[in-house]
């Protein structure tokens, strides 16, 4: 069974990836002839505003959103760990955002900074949230932020969660004997236990982040203007709209390339802390 | 050793972040049932009187039985061979990990993991059009295939932590490595399959962009795609929307709401693998 397996993931991933791989040396629209043009597709895309804006862009969504989510999900699962009433149901709120479609979430969302937040702004007088930040070139990137950490938290904290509950409560009852506060129990005990967590979720979010599609589809499609194009984003439009084959070719495999590079900076700095 | 008290505190924080999980389904089930003109009222507000018509109308707009259908079709067809198959192809990968190839394979499978979709997504497209596979079977074979990935990952760990011995006792009673699969091994990765048809029933429901390329006739559309096809179309009514998103997310909440226990526990095996 192996072997069946093998050829057909190497049909309908391999070849395609190496297709990809293949096409990005030369200048095929996606139709008709093409040539062998080496690497200027290659250069081109590091000539390339809308794709080195789209990699900034991914890069400041990915970073500000793995912090956070790694942060509230840290809290949560904290929280749930504690010796709380209703555990079970909150622990079931608080990853329902793991079954739900990140479109629908995603144009959930988009109806409440369209609408909900401005009418509340309005009504209470605060300019700032008066207008639909996701119409603001300036702004619009938080929205999404906003939508993908909501959805992503839910996953994280069931992570941190299944390391919190190794922790034998002794070690806290011993350290609370020694008289060591809240923060110093966080620091000395918790955290380096859950570290292994810490690395996974890290590495994870991050990953995911750096591909996020659906989340701008639904809120802003890349706008205003351009400045929510996100690198997926933009190989899908380039790629089938914009008649870019080779082109988006070798931008994702330039993507390809720092994601990969990115999961493995990572993972090392990460677990070396560990040590 | 003394029982803690309860953590009233973390209790009431918590209660309250889980507000902001919930009140977005607040929104969507309220508005879903509102009329427009209640829209330029205050939108917080519970709805004057249930707009059921508000359903009907988005069925018979998106046509949501199709797109429902569609939909599980895919999923189902996608969990059950999922399991079936990719399970079978781990066994193989676990039992012969000490020969070379597939030692090969099972690094081959696993570091795919790490290679972003569009890479492939310009060429597949092109390969599933040119194969007659773009359509909801062709999407099927792709989840499946894809899915070997990470369930190779972890069904692979799960069946080395199985002992040898269980097997040989079943193949000194004459049985084929075929019986041995179904009737030792399979049954002992209940708990995986488990982990493994939760993860791929939500991926296959919820994955908007895969059907977004494949799938080049409307009326193939899955429920995610639906939504994103009717954007232009629910233009400004937005309690149509609504009620058309409710239905969508309905089922797997539903299923959610009974299931939930498993469904927590599921994927946390899945991602301590």
């Amino acid at each position: 069974m192996a072997v069946p397996g093998f050829v057909l993931f190497f049909i309908f991933h391999t070849y395609p990836a190496l297709q990809g791989i293949f096409y990005s040396f030369t200048d095929w629209k996606g139709y008709g002839n093409w040539e062998f043009v080496g690497l200027k597709n290659y250069l081109n895309v590091f000539k390339d505003d809308r794709a080195l804006d789209a990699y900034l862009f991914t890069f400041k969504f990915a970073i500000i959103s793995t912090i956070l989510v790694n942060i509230f999900s840290l809290l949560i699962a904290m929280g749930l760990n504690a010796k709380i009433k209703f555990q079970k149901t909150l622990r079931a709120i608080f990853f329902l955002p793991y079954i739900l479609s990140i479109l629908i979430v995603g144009f959930i969302f988009n109806f409440m900074f369209s609408h909900l937040l401005p009418q509340i702004g309005g009504n209470l007088g605060i300019e700032m949230l008066a207008k639909n930040i996701l119409g603001d070139p300036n702004l619009a990137w938080i929205g999404i932020v906003i939508v993908a950490v909501w959805q992503a938290v839910a996953f994280n904290t069931i992570l941190y969660l299944a390391g919190l509950v190794t922790i034998p409560e002794d070690l806290y009852e011993a350290a609370s004997i020694d008289g060591a506060g809240v923060w110093r129990k966080f620091w000395n005990i918790t955290f380096p236990l859950i570290a292994p967590f810490f690395t996974i979720n890290m590495v994870l979010a991050m990953k995911n982040f750096l591909m996020v599609f659906d989340q701008i589809v639904a809120l802003t499609g890349g706008g205003p203007g351009k400045s929510t194009e996100s690198i997926s984003l933009l190989i899908y439009r380039g790629g089938f709209e914009g008649g870019e084959f080779a082109y988006q070719s070798a931008n994702a495999v330039i993507y390809f390339i720092v994601i990969v590079l990115i999961s493995i900076i990572q993972l090392r700095f990460l677990e070396k802390r560990e040590g | 050793m003394t029982s803690k008290r309860t953590n009233w505190t973390v209790t009431i924080l918590l209660m309250v972040a889980s507000l902001l999980i919930l009140f977005p389904l607040y929104l969507t089930i309220t508005i879903a049932l509102k009329t427009p003109q209640e829209m330029a009222g205050n939108l917080l507000a519970l709805p004057k009187s249930w707009q059921w018509e508000n359903f009907t109308n988005a069925i018979e707009m998106t046509n949501f039985f199709n797109a429902f259908g569609n939909s599980a079709f895919v999923t189902v067809f996608v969990v059950i061979f999922t399991v079936l198959t990719n399970s079978m192809v781990a066994y193989a990968v676990a039992r012969n990990f000490h020969k070379r190839f597939y030692k090969f394979l099972f690094y081959y499978f696993v570091s795919a993991m790490f290679i972003p979709f569009p890479i492939i997504m310009l060429p597949i497209v092109k390969q599933t059009a040119a194969w007659g596979m773009d359509n909801l079977v062709g999407l099927i074979i792709l989840y499946i295939v894809y899915n070997l990935s990470f369930n190779i990952f972890i069904y692979v760990g799960y069946i080395r932590s199985i002992p040898k011995e269980l097997e040989e006792a079943a193949i000194v009673d004459g049985a084929s490595t075929w019986g041995v699969f179904w009737k030792v091994i399979f049954p002992l990765l209940a708990p995986m399959n488990a982990t493994v048809a939760i993860l791929t029933c939500l991926g296959a429901w919820n994955d908007f962009m895969l059907p977004l390329v494949i799938l080049s006739d409307r009326e193939m559309a899955t429920l995610p795609l639906v939504q994103y096809i009717f954007q232009s179309q629910f233009s400004t009514n937005y309690n149509l929307a609504f009620s058309s998103y409710l239905m969508a997310l309905a089922p797997m909440i539903i299923v959610y709401i009974f299931a939930q226990k498993w469904i927590i526990s599921g994927v946390m095996k899945g991602s301590i693998k």
